[in-house]
């Protein structure tokens, strides 16, 4: 199913970056690090689209450009269906001639609020009709690019400007969407998960996604400094800490088949290794106001929820 | 020199004949969503697709929005496009109608005008078409399915000419035209596919002062659809601004080559004048009332009486000289308006006429009509007392009541 492309940390470096410096992403933006390690997973001519959002406004401000690539940007709620006319296209002028490229890729990048809440639909109608496309979430689990404003993808806790936490509400109240199992239900060749502290996965998941025939579903943990209230110097060892405690768990989904990545696999079979969840938490000032004595039960809460949802992977995966 | 191509005549409806036009235009990719009276051109060119009698890519989307955004995305990677939708999808596809426009993607839609709820209603008016009136798309109204189809095959040839490259609206009227048998001549496929040729891409000059086709070409990177701010979005207005001034020549243009071809001729490709001549008084109006209307002239024209038509063909681009020039004779003009502008002092094409007399030498008595909202219909009758109101204008010599509203109850 996929091919045997090997790599190394010497080929990475070598390979031109498509999504280049000079951006102008905050410092330690891990969505940023997430595009230029997919981007270095393609294996021949790609077109890349993106919806509005942090990644698309730091990388296209006229007249400038980040994309070493073809690019287009149309809209927020639409990567699916960005990706489905260019797919589309390639289709139909390879068949009449006027496009001579033998493979051409495409990807889309979205944040979760263009994909968990507002873009759903459009992924949704995409992965369906089976478009041949690699969709990659980028999540920093907000709308960061707005202001720090919830979405789907933020999880239970969080303060943010939309969820802040009061007196009364210790920040958001829902729990996060499960969108990479939503997007499993639907039947689709390959969904991952992958975390930039893991590159190497990371790029091998990307560029399963690309191999694939049909629509492959990429979720990118993405640390946002600014949104989570950390250093900048903290976002690779966040999105370790995200899959060390089990929060954001490594896993792909090949034909709807689950199967843990290495790092959670390692978990997995030694269970002692699992890292609490205050651990996390704590690095992160979106979640100051539960390290206090009236929100603690918040915390009893987050830790009961994230365990859960493990085992319920872990049954997936066959290894509870 | 007229070079009438032998047609065939087909009993087709308006939404058929614009299946038909799309088909035979060798579309490469069609993006679209069923919505009444819309849907039977995309059952039709499902069942072209499904008999292997289009080379198209047909993306049968989940949504309007969808439907723009894949047109949008595969005329960006070089596809000829079409597709269609009615009131409640044109509202929902309104903020990729800006950006089909402001990317520069010569997309061809057809809208079967429909009335947008509350309440709910399946039927003609043209407030759909008309809330997308300055999202920089031109806009063509059709009398007809057969102008319906004429316009789709011209419509491609518009848009994707180089100089423009701006998106297309036909628009037919919802039932009265989408769902009503009519003769329509057809041209064989092969003088369609010569017509609108293969689509041109034309090249653009990079800041390296390097041509390169304007498309996403894996060959030469490009960036669509930037983030433009305070320093550069409203040159890119301005520039769309500068496309549409372009347009009345080459739609001309591309109308009296078709008509060449066709025997067909709608006036100049945006006005179409009927019995104005000598005319004292006329209605303007858009779209299947004007066959009402032109019946109406025929009769009272019989009866002596000095009256005439002026249908506007392009309403994007407004033909600001010829409705001036079409009208310079006549005293009294009934504008119709099958939509309404809430609080905006009559309807949009009323708006718009009256503007354009603001500087003309000629000043006649301006009417408005509000008529068929929710597809109401417009008897011959109720024109025939428009336009005996004007004469009641010209004998009194006072406009009376500005806004008025045909066929409404008490």
């Amino acid at each position: 199913m996929f091919s045997e492309w090997k790599f190394t940390a010497k080929d990475i470096a070598q390979k031109p970056d498509l999504f280049m410096s000079g951006h102008r992403a905050c410092a330690g933006c891990a969505p940023a690090t997430v595009l230029r390690l997919v981007l270095k997973a393609v294996r021949g001519p790609t077109i890349v689209t993106s919806v509005t959002g942090c990644m698309e406004v730091v990388s296209s401000i006229y007249p400038y450009t980040s994309w070493a690539i073809p690019w287009i940007h149309t809209a927020f709620e639409n990567a699916g269906a960005n990706a489905s006319g260019i797919e589309a296209t390639i289709k139909i002028l390879k068949k009449k001639g006027r496009l001579k490229k033998e493979q051409i890729d495409v990807i889309a990048f979205a944040g979760d609020g263009g994909t968990f809440d507002i873009g759903i639909q459009s992924l949704s109608g995409a992965v369906e009709r089976g478009h041949d496309f690699l969709y990659v979430l980028y999540d920093n689990e907000a709308y960061m690019n707005t202001g720090i404003q919830r979405s789907g993808g933020t999880p239970h806790g969080a303060s943010t400007t939309t969820s802040p936490a009061g007196k009364v509400i210790p920040g958001k109240v829902q729990y996060k969407k499960p969108i990479a199992n939503i997007m499993v239900a639907h039947d689709m060749p390959y969904v991952a998960t992958a975390s930039p502290h893991y590159w190497k996965d990371l790029i091998t998941k990307a560029r399963r996604g690309i191999e694939v025939n049909g629509p492959a579903f990429l979720h990118a943990f993405a640390p946002c400094p600014r949104g989570w209230r950390y250093d900048t110097s903290k976002s690779i060892e966040i999105s370790r800490l995200a899959v060390e405690t089990c929060l954001f768990p490594l896993w792909e989904a090949i034909n709807g088949e689950y199967q843990l990545s290495a790092a959670s696999k390692v978990i997995a079979l030694k269970p002692e290794k699992k890292k609490p969840m205050r651990e996390y938490l704590k690095m992160q000032r979106r979640f100051r106001h539960l390290f206090t004595p009236q929100f603690e039960k918040v915390l009893e809460e987050i830790q009961r929820t994230t365990d859960e949802r493990w085992q319920r992977l872990l049954k997936k995966c066959g290894m509870a | 020199m007229e070079n009438v191509v032998k047609q065939k005549v087909v009993a087709l409806n308006g939404d058929e004949a614009v299946a038909f036009a799309a088909k035979q235009s060798d579309v490469d990719v069609v993006a679209a969503y069923p919505v009444t009276p819309q849907t039977i051109i995309v059952e039709r060119f499902s069942e072209y697709v499904a008999n292997g009698e289009v080379d198209t890519e047909f993306i049968c989307v989940e949504s309007e929005h969808s439907a723009m955004t894949s047109c949008i995305t595969a005329s960006a990677t070089g596809a000829r496009t079409f597709t269609a939708t009615a009131a409640p999808g044109l509202a929902l596809m309104h903020e990729m109608l800006y950006v089909a426009s402001g990317c520069r993607t010569p997309v061809v839609m057809v809208i079967a005008n429909r009335a947008l709820s509350a309440p709910l209603n399946i039927h003609c008016d043209h407030s759909d078409s008309m809330g997308e009136r300055d999202s920089g798309w031109i806009q063509m109204y059709a009398e007809n399915s057969q102008e319906a189809y004429d316009s789709v095959i011209q419509a491609f040839r518009i848009a994707e000419n180089p100089d423009i490259l701006l998106p297309v609206m036909v628009c037919l009227d919802g039932f009265t035209l989408s769902h009503t048998l009519e003769n329509v001549q057809v041209f064989p496929d092969d003088i369609v596919k010569k017509f609108v040729g293969v689509r041109p891409i034309p090249l653009v000059t990079t800041h390296e002062g390097k041509n390169v086709p304007f498309k996403l070409d894996t060959e030469n990177p490009m960036s669509m659809g930037p983030i433009a701010l305070q320093d550069y979005y409203f040159e890119f207005k301005r520039q769309q601004e500068e496309a549409m001034k372009n347009t009345p020549k080459i739609i001309q243009q591309v109308h009296e080559e078709y008509a060449r071809m066709s025997g067909r001729r709608y006036g100049d490709g945006m006005l179409e004048s009927y019995r104005l001549d000598d005319a004292e008084i006329s209605i303007i109006c858009l779209g299947s009332t004007a066959g009402t209307v032109k019946t109406v002239v025929d009769e009272l024209r019989a009866e002596g009486v000095r009256v005439g038509l002026l249908r506007i063909r392009t309403f994007r681009p407004l033909p600001v000289e010829g409705i001036v020039r079409a009208l310079k004779n006549v005293k009294a003009v009934a504008v119709m308006d099958r939509s309404m502008s809430f609080g905006g002092h009559g309807g949009p094409v009323f708006h718009e006429v009256r503007h354009v007399f603001y500087d003309a030498s000629t000043h006649p008595y301006l009417v408005n009509y509000i008529y068929g909202l929710g597809g109401r219909d417009t008897s011959p009758s109720q024109i025939r007392r428009i336009f005996e109101d004007l004469q009641r204008i010209l004998q009194t010599q006072e406009s009376g009541e500005l806004i008025r509203y045909v066929g409404l109850r008490g």
